[in-house]
């Protein structure tokens, strides 16, 4: 009986295995096509600005908000630390490379896929569970080019976008943390900042976010798209969109950060 | 029986999703300009049979026509053509929930005819009008009655002038009054468009009002066909049910189960 135990756990972890890499080959195929339609989209620009403006504007009080408070505590703790050494100065820089090649891509992703990518989930779903995107095959008219592609295009551009604005948000925490209240020189603030801060790090947060944005938005959209047509399939299929997105962007963050290193 | 005529061969189809078997050996045929009414009990496949049809669904043997070509050998962008030739109206309407009653009619003219926006503007208005609703056009779909959901589907389903037009259970859920004004409709874009029409639908006495031939499908294969005045005199055990809607008969009311005193009697631990 245990020997039998012992070998179903082992066949149900192969097939876990299994069903992994069935997945990962599934959003790969389900990718090209959608890359297959990403230029085709392109002749209705109007529908990707569409979609810049639901995930992205729509996604900047939340994300300010968090940009804020991120930058106030990147404040607090980098002046606690630093004090310690004698140079409370720096707090800029820490504050600044902290945002622009971490924090700033990795959090505004995060905060995308839990604003952005759920809503673009259960909005796929569900016009695949009335049948609106049913209809368009029956119209002749591919849903992957007009309804997926769109949003897919619209999270890539939007989410490096609301990274800048965290970015930018973020350091205006730390300096009402570091210079308003702490009393550092607002001079030696910005300028150890701007010394510190290269090309080569804006580079990095740069590409960090256009990956993570592209990750969000296809497995939010693939989610959608292949989510079962009930209530349940679709809340289901959101809940996989925000956990798969979270893992994916954390594993994509070293990966990146190690490349970059 | 092979008519030159027919738009639609369905021609010994057989088709399983898993283990369930749907169709087993199906022959139906739509003829040019005719209505043709395919009805059966709830499950029977009447709406794979559209989406077989639509090349929505490749049969696993026998062979599907539209407009003499095998939809399950065509590819993509020739499904694509041969589906600007055929309107379908869903169950549902399954109109774009974003789009407005005017843009919903519009969509399918953008999509593929590139008009001026003045021409677009007073085809999609004509084609509102033809099912009464021109006054809707700034309306949102979630504003709109199923009944009048489904005219503006129909508005957008004819809106590219299809030879074919499909209709998926057209009467279900609505009031007697807009059953009647969606089975005027239905008529009368038939013959007076001359549009190849194909109903999808359990409503014995409104197909049979307008029908010219009828199926009637049960357990995966046609059980009955002819004229609605034939299908009505046929004394078929499981046609007479179905045409008179008897509860019980060859299509039984239970789901197939074990014996009733059987199951009341036994211990739920045992």
């Amino acid at each position: 009986m245990r020997a039998a135990d012992r070998v179903g756990n082992l066949l149900h972890r192969r097939w876990m295995a299994f069903d992994a890499l069935a997945k990962i080959g599934a959003v790969s195929l389900f990718l090209l096509r959608l890359l297959g339609q990403c230029i085709p989209c392109l002749a209705r620009p109007w529908l990707v600005v569409q979609q810049i403006y639901n995930a992205g504007a729509r996604s900047l009080v939340i994300i300010m908000l968090s940009g804020l408070f991120v930058g106030m505590v990147l404040g607090l703790q980098g002046y606690d630390l630093l004090q310690r050494f004698g140079s409370e100065s720096a707090v800029g820089v820490v504050a600044a490379l902290g945002l622009i090649k971490e924090l700033g891509p990795v959090l505004t992703a995060l905060l995308f896929a839990g604003r952005a990518g759920t809503s673009l989930c259960s909005e796929i779903g569900l016009m695949a569970a009335t049948d609106q995107l049913a209809a368009m095959e029956m119209m002749a008219v591919d849903p992957v080019r007009h309804v997926v592609a769109p949003r897919f295009l619209g999270g890539i551009i939007a989410v490096p976008l609301l990274a800048a604005i965290f970015n930018c948000i973020g350091i205006f925490g730390a300096q009402l943390i570091g210079v308003t209240m702490m009393g550092i020189q607002p001079g030696t603030f910005w300028s150890q900042m701007q010394n510190a801060v290269q090309t080569r790090d804006v580079n990095e947060g740069l590409i960090k976010s256009v990956a993570f944005g592209a990750a969000c938005s296809l497995l939010a959209v693939y989610e959608g798209y292949h989510a079962e047509p009930t209530a349940e399939g679709v809340g289901l299929a959101t809940t996989r969109t925000v956990v798969s997105s979270a893992v994916l962007v954390l594993l994509l963050d070293y990966i990146l950060t190690a490349a970059f290193l | 029986m092979i008519d030159d005529n027919a738009v639609v061969t369905v021609r010994d189809v057989h088709y399983a999703i898993g283990t369930h078997v749907i169709f087993k050996g199906l022959n139906v045929q739509m003829r040019r300009g005719a209505i043709t009414a395919v009805m059966g009990p709830s499950g029977t496949g009447k709406t794979t049979l559209l989406r077989l049809i639509m090349g929505q669904v490749v049969a696993q043997r026998g062979a599907v026509r539209v407009f003499g070509k095998n939809v399950a050998r065509l590819k993509r962008r020739e499904l694509y053509q041969l589906r600007q030739r055929v309107g379908l109206l869903f169950q549902s309407g399954a109109l774009l929930t974003d789009l407005s009653v005017f843009e919903n009619v519009a969509f399918p003219l953008r999509e593929h005819a590139h008009l001026p926006e003045p021409v677009l503007r007073e085809l999609v208005l004509m084609k509102l009008q033809a099912v009464g609703l021109r006054g809707a056009a700034g309306m949102m779909p979630a504003e709109l009655s199923g009944g009048m959901a489904r005219r503006v589907a129909l508005a957008r389903a004819i809106v590219m002038d299809p030879e074919v037009l499909i209709y998926d259970e057209p009467f279900v859920g609505l009031d007697p009054i807009s059953m009647g004004v969606i089975v005027r409709l239905i008529q009368s874009l038939n013959r007076l468009l001359g549009i190849t029409t194909i109903v999808v639908s359990h409503d014995v006495r409104e197909i049979g009002a307008i029908a010219d031939y009828s199926y009637l499908l049960s357990e995966g294969e046609v059980v009955a066909e002819g004229t609605p005045a034939e299908l009505n005199a046929e004394r078929k055990g499981v046609v007479r049910q179905f045409m008179s809607g008897t509860p019980d008969g060859p299509v039984p009311f239970h789901y197939p189960a074990r014996d009733y005193f059987e199951q009341l009697l036994e211990r739920p631990d045992a």
